[in-house]
């Protein structure tokens, strides 16, 4: 059995990739048939003329840049926090909201909404899929921190304390600059977790504030385009290569702070 | 003298163990006072307290007669150096050695600026300002760390065990300059070290804690020649244990002839000895089995494994403690 | 200390309270009153929603979402293992392998879900190709059924599985193994005896960060089931959009959250801790 283990992930690995490897191919396919006709950048360029798409696009990228700017603060305030000192509640609350399906999320987020808007006479629109997705995505970045500051040595807060920095300019001088690649890193997970999000989006995004997930959905459900090919292989490579990022910066760093 | 720093009755419990059990000293200005003990002794943990990272169950500690027991580290006019320096890893040099007097906001840029230069100079490391900790030696980095607490003139200088993570070698060239880096700056110095040696070579007045109890407190000399109890004794050299008195090895004589009737001497066997550099350790053995080790300033050992030698010391020589052990 | 401790607690507290804790307790809310006219609610208070979660017509909804999630979660972990046991056995590189493996799963859910549709649609590649080789003369229904979900969420999750795999056979000792084979134990009985065993509170992880998640899954069985495959998470997306029944689709949210806690503090005790 063990002789094959190299076999058998080899074709583990095929399993993960092929489908995104043959919808990559299959968008240079100058025909809407599974069939290779030749070679083209077509459906790339329709993309970019599509307008639908592409304010779809700038809604998702506002509302992820959105929602990453403010969940990493507050969540990196937290976990800080949170390494500092346990709080059961909110970590096993953190923890919930991890394991709460998106579904479930959604909609009560719908109708919380919903039941808020009676008294304050607003609509669902971006700045509801804002707040919705800051409350899925705070989890992740504290995760991140989290992890972050395992490794963390301490006595660096110690000796900040020692030579007269108070706590908040402990925090600010000396802990934040060293955190940073890892807070970096827990807003590039953030982004891309907001970008691709479709169910919570979906249910409480106004009329106006359709998202590049919703309309890829909506033509997903009609049928297969090479349209969407295309974007789907140009929205792969650029959430991938913000995850490399993000994991060169996690490497980098991990040598700075650690404890001795 | 009034004392810069006192301790009274400082004690510390986890609900695991007792730390720190009531512990009392008062430390000269200007003085250079060691702490001595093995690990676990509760030595770091009294630091820790000094230093403010962690509050005494009870007790006081009192700064030039004030108390700061109940103030934080930033409040304190004390400063550490960490045994492992703890150097900002992002931060060159001269910001790590100024970082204090920036939280601290009374000096103006260039004040900052000048001071800095000075404690870099005072530790031998101008010329490396704008390194980072990463790209300087260990010893160079305990400068650093020296230079950033010294900058800012403490009442007290914490030092935990900050030769430890040095090669023997540069721990003893560093035993010299920290000992002449401190009649420099005048500032008294609580140094904290798991070695004897150390302590006795350094300090002006040493203490020995053992479990976290004072065992003794006095000038090196004074711990060593009489020490008041086994364990202090033990702890600070070797003692040779014959019939209940000790004797240390230096003070032990051994010959083949009898030195006659005004010492008494005990008959051995020589089991073996110890070339140790600038002199020979000579371990006998007893009739009655105790083992017995003498100290010969010489290169070689005279006597041979299974030679019967007479031990013997001077009267004055003899380890006693007020109290039975 | 703790005036910056509640300062930067503050705000994480404040939006887990309103935008995670306030929307549970208004659902929980909404599934005692009635349907609205217009979709919402409105009074009288009632226990009808819940009569009609435990009608025997939604009961297979339930069955087959229980059903789909146990075998995608076993298939997860029947593929997962082998794989997690090879990064954990690879010297030099673990974390490459590791990190290819997470990877798809940071790009986009959805366009994953996608790129299976491409392949498995009757028009889609598998189909066209074995068409065209001549080796079936009609399509096949690749699509639009259980086996496409389970397909389709053990494609998406078994990342997911493997990760906490990992972390628990990297911490094994390799000697185990060869003490085993020394002894005489097959490769098959090394794994049954030694390996699974030791790697329990990486398996139960797994399990549980993949099992919760297809129990509620909404994308796979709605693309990839084609709306013929029903499952909780397209029930109540249904129920709160064309529907509208918000109060029966609120009774079976909630149901899922009770089924999701069991099952968490169940399987979680004896897991390993996440965050």
């Amino acid at each position: 059995m063990k002789r094959f283990l190299p076999e058998y992930a080899a074709a583990a690995y095929l399993f993960l990739y092929s489908p995104l490897v043959v919808l990559g191919i299959f968008s240079f396919n100058s025909s809407k048939v599974a069939i290779w006709r030749g070679f083209t950048w077509d459906w790339y360029i329709r993309v970019f003329q599509n307008s639908a798409l592409l304010d779809a696009t700038l809604n998702s990228l506002i509302i992820a840049c959105a929602a990453t700017l403010v969940s990493t603060i507050i969540g990196t305030l937290a976990g800080y926090a949170l390494w500092k000192k346990r709080s059961p509640i909110l970590t096993n609350s953190l923890y919930l909201s991890l394991m709460t399906p998106e579904i479930v999320a959604g909609v009560s987020l719908l109708a919380f909404f919903e039941w808020l808007f009676r008294f304050l006479h607003v609509q669902l629109g971006m700045h509801t899929v804002i707040l919705a997705h800051v409350s899925f995505c705070l989890v992740y970045v504290v995760i991140v921190i989290l992890a972050r500051l395992r490794t963390f040595d301490s006595s660096l807060e110690e000796a900040a304390l020692d030579l007269g920095a108070t706590e908040w300019q402990v925090f600010r001088y000396v802990t934040v600059p060293m955190l940073l690649p890892g807070i970096i890193a827990a807003a590039l997970l953030c982004f891309t977790v907001s970008f691709d999000d479709y169910v919570i989006t979906s249910l409480v995004a106004g009329v106006n504030s359709e998202t590049l997930p919703m309309v890829i959905y909506a033509m997903a459900r009609k049928g297969v385009s090479p349209e969407v090919n295309a974007l789907s292989v140009m929205i792969t490579v650029g959430l991938g290569v913000l995850i490399l990022l993000a994991g060169r910066l996690e490497q980098r760093s991990g040598g700075k702070a650690r404890r001795p | 003298m009034e004392s810069v720093l006192e301790l009274r009755d400082l004690t510390k419990h986890y609900p695991t163990h007792q730390a720190v059990n009531c512990i009392s000293l008062c430390i000269k200005p200007g003085e250079f006072f060691s702490l001595v003990g093995p690990s676990g002794c509760g030595k770091t943990t009294t630091l820790r307290l000094i230093a403010g990272f962690e509050a005494p169950t009870s007790g006081e500690i009192l700064l030039n007669g004030n108390s700061v027991t109940s103030l934080p580290p930033y409040r304190r006019d004390v400063n550490t150096v960490f045994q492992s320096y703890a150097l900002f890893p992002h931060l060159t040099v001269v910001q790590n050695v100024a970082f204090g007097l920036e939280r601290r906001r009374r000096e103006s840029k260039i004040e900052i600026r000048e001071k800095v230069k000075r404690a870099l100079a005072l530790v031998q490391l101008s010329g490396k300002e704008s390194r980072l900790p990463s790209q300087i030696s260990g010893g160079e980095r305990q400068r650093v760390a020296l230079a950033r607490s010294l900058v800012l003139e403490p009442q007290v200088l914490l030092l935990d065990e900050p030769l430890s993570a040095l090669d023997p070698k540069l721990r003893k060239q560093m035993r010299g300059e920290l000992k002449s880096l401190q009649r420099r700056v005048g500032i008294a110095f609580l140094f904290v070290t798991h070695d004897q040696e150390e302590a006795l070579s350094l300090s002006d007045r040493m203490a020995v804690m053992n479990g976290g109890r004072l065992e003794q407190i006095g000038a090196p000399r004074e711990l060593y020649q009489q020490p008041k109890s086994r364990f202090a004794a033990e702890f600070l050299g070797e003692v040779n244990w014959i019939n209940g008195t000790g004797v240390r090895p230096e003070a032990t004589r051994i010959s083949s002839n009898s030195p006659g009737d005004s010492v008494s001497s005990f008959t051995a066997v020589v089991e073996g000895s110890t070339f140790l550099g600038d002199c020979v350790h000579v371990q006998t053995r007893l009739p009655d089995g105790a083992q017995c080790t003498a100290e010969l300033r010489r290169q070689e050992c005279p006597f041979r494994t299974g030679d019967p030698v007479y031990v013997w010391w001077h009267a004055s020589d003899e380890l006693h403690f007020p109290i039975n052990d | 200390m703790s005036r910056l401790r509640i300062a930067f607690l503050t705000p994480t507290a404040a939006v887990m309270g309103l935008l995670f804790f306030a929307p549970l307790l208004i659902v929980f809310a909404y599934s005692f009153l009635t349907r609205g006219a217009y979709g919402g609610v409105m009074r009288p208070w009632t226990l009808e929603a819940y009569d009609r979660v435990f009608d025997p017509l939604y009961g297979h909804i339930l069955w087959r979402s229980l059903w789909i999630a146990a075998v995608s979660t076993f298939l997860c972990l029947a593929l997962g293992l082998p794989l997690a046991l090879y990064i954990a056995r690879s010297a030099s590189y673990k974390t490459l392998l590791l990190n290819l493996v997470m990877l798809p799963f940071w790009t986009s859910f959805l366009i994953r879900t996608y790129a299976w549709m491409f392949l498995l649609r009757d028009t889609g590649l598998i189909n066209t190709a074995l068409e065209s080789l001549h080796l079936i003369r009609a399509p096949f229904p690749l699509l639009f059924n259980s086996g496409a979900v389970i397909l389709g969420l053990v494609y998406g999750y078994l990342p997911f599985m493997v990760l906490p795999l990992y972390a628990t056979l990297e911490k094994l000792d390799p000697s185990l193994l060869d003490a085993a084979a020394d002894l005489g134990a097959s490769p098959g009985i090394s794994l049954w005896r030694v390996i699974i065993p030791l790697s329990k509170s990486g398996m139960i992880a797994g399990c549980l960060l993949v099992f919760i998640p297809c129990l509620g899954a909404f994308l796979t069985p709605d693309l990839m089931g084609g709306g013929k495959t029903v499952m909780i998470g397209n029930l109540v997306q249904n129920q709160f959009t064309t529907a509208r029944d918000w109060p029966f689709g609120a009774a079976i949210s909630l149901w899922l959250m009770v089924l999701v806690l069991f099952v968490t503090a169940f399987l979680g005790r004896k897991g390993e801790e996440l965050i």
